[in-house]
């Protein structure tokens, strides 16, 4: 009977895993049958051309991306970690943190559109222009609460041992956990950060009203800029088989930067780890 | 050099728990020090008093003076001065699981700013050959983390680490009890070498390891010092009813 129980469990746990990569390998599959056969040097290298003309490229919407993705990154890694640090570490069991810890719940359930109009309120109308800066914040901002709690979680997963190690030593406070804390919690706040990249990464609500767009090459802060998902939307919905043909290219295209983006920051910051540590 | 120390009505509270009640006692320089007693009595609290460690606690609370050397720890100084001076050893190792065996022994100097490295050097190797772990470690001494060595190991790092920012004396609470008997016999050989230069003040459950490595033993029970005198005169002719009683087995 034992054994009966053990194999069923064992077969349901290999069925919920199967569940749940069966849609990721889906949807790359069907990206590369798709998008592959557009893709070539021209795709990576060249503009995007009028319609009619074969041919053309996403350059721009590839370089808009990757500048709107390092605004975001600018701005909202280093207010996540140091909110997170706060939560963590300086503010605890005040009442200015069980604030900071509820706005930034909040914040994750906003909808990206909101996000975007909001930017645009506060930014673009403002300046009077659409902007890659506007956009860039706008993905910054919904960064920051997803790094802010995981970097407060990973800090308060570290034994209070190594915290009281540290301060034994004759080390201030601030030092023990800046030098510390937050290196030994290191591995997880990136975690925290790769995640937060990849989910805004691929948004296009909060960057319709801020960042617009641009068919042509623009690497200027203050002019509006393209973005790959913004140029995926645009083209999806366009009437001409061409133009859905680098639709697909373009969803395939982001998909694997965004895996490369985050191999990338492990890789790097995986060297250098010592052997045995934990 | 060790240097004593003076403790004088020393009284602790852990919110409105009174740990320690009038403690007076004076540990002498370059001993070792045994402090017995059955759990909760109050040991590892006054250890903590010795370095302010206690006060990390946000619900903690001391009263009383301690004199280590000429200086006034409570009021002389500001704690991370005194921890400086007052090295300590936790019952469970805690090496920095992210740190090479080199940068966890140099730790205490490079986050208070001294990093010349001809110095770092030279304090890394003395500190691990007076902890007994050199000739285990010294090629492997960048290349593997602390937390790869095995329990035994990762105390003498630990203790390494504290000898580093040269203390005048050593807190170890109960610093052979997550070991085994092995790696506990070369903890205690060390405690022999060290207290030459070091005041050693060191917690314990086990009695034996008390005579063995302390010249001077002191008895807690339910926050106070019972009985304080020669570990000879503790385990052969105890003053008191209780120490009797407790290190013959009765309790505890």
């Amino acid at each position: 009977m034992r054994s009966v129980v053990d194999g069923a469990a064992t077969w349901l746990a290999i069925l919920a895993t199967v569940l749940v990569v069966a849609p990721l390998v889906a949807i790359f599959v069907y990206l590369v049958y798709k998008g592959a056969s557009s893709l070539n040097l021209d795709f990576f290298t060249k503009m995007p051309k009028p319609v009619g003309e074969v041919g053309g490229g996403m350059a721009n919407a590839i370089a808009g991306s990757a500048i709107l993705l390092a605004v975001g990154s600018l701005l909202g890694i280093p207010i996540g970690i140091g909110g997170g640090i706060f939560l963590a570490e300086f503010g605890r069991g005040t009442r200015l943190a069980d604030a900071v810890r509820f706005t930034a719940d909040v914040l994750n359930g906003v909808p990206s559109i909101v996000m975007g109009i909001a930017i645009y309120a506060l930014i673009v109308v403002p300046q009077g222009h659409f902007s890659a800066f506007s956009g860039g914040v706008a993905l910054g901002i919904m960064m920051i609460p997803t790094v802010c709690r995981t970097t407060e979680e990973m800090l308060l997963m570290v034994p209070h041992a190594v915290r009281e190690a540290a301060l034994a030593l004759g080390v201030p406070n601030w030092r023990s956990v800046l030098s510390i804390t937050v290196k030994t919690a290191s591995p997880g706040i990136i975690t925290g950060c790769m995640l937060a990249f990849a989910r805004v990464a691929g948004e296009t609500a909060p960057l319709i009203f801020t960042a617009l767009g641009n068919t042509f090459w623009s690497t200027n802060l203050n002019r509006e800029i393209a973005a790959l998902p913004l140029q995926i939307y645009v083209y999806a919905l366009s009437p001409y088989d061409d133009w859905h043909r680098l639709a697909w290219a373009g969803a395939l295209v982001l998909i694997v930067l965004i895996v490369l983006a985050v191999s990338l920051v492990r890789f790097v910051t995986s060297r250098g780890v010592l052997k045995g540590a934990s | 050099m060790g240097v004593g120390i003076e403790v004088t009505n020393l009284n602790a509270w852990y919110g409105t728990n009174h740990t320690l009640q009038d403690i007076n006692l004076n540990i002498p320089a370059n001993h070792a020090t045994a402090l017995i007693g059955p759990s909760g009595c109050g040991k590892s609290t006054f250890v903590r008093c010795l370095n302010r460690m206690h006060e990390t606690n946000p619900i903690a609370r001391v009263t009383g003076t301690v004199r280590i050397g000429e200086l006034d720890i409570y009021s002389d100084c500001k704690p991370v001065e005194i921890r400086r001076r007052v090295g300590m050893v936790f019952q469970r190792p805690n090496p920095f699981p992210t740190m090479s065996i080199y940068d966890n022994v140099a730790a205490g100097l490079k986050l208070n700013g001294y990093s010349t490295r001809q110095v770092l050097d030279e304090i890394v190797e003395r500190s691990l050959k007076n902890s007994a772990l050199w000739d285990e470690v010294k090629d492997d001494l960048k290349k593997k983390s602390g937390a790869s060595l095995s329990g035994g190991q990762q105390q003498r790092l630990c203790i390494a680490r504290a000898l580093a920012v040269d203390p005048e004396v050593l807190l170890m609470d109960e610093p052979a009890s997550a070991l085994d008997p092995v790696s506990t016999s070369k903890i205690e050989d060390l405690i022999f070498q060290l207290k030459t230069q070091y005041t050693i003040v060191i917690v314990t459950h086990n009695m034996q390891q008390a005579a063995r490595v302390a010249e001077k033993t002191g008895f807690f029970l339910n926050g106070r010092m019972v009985e304080f005198d020669s570990t000879h005169k503790i385990f052969t002719n105890p003053s008191d009813k209780r120490t009797e009683d407790y290190i013959t087995g009765r309790f505890g």
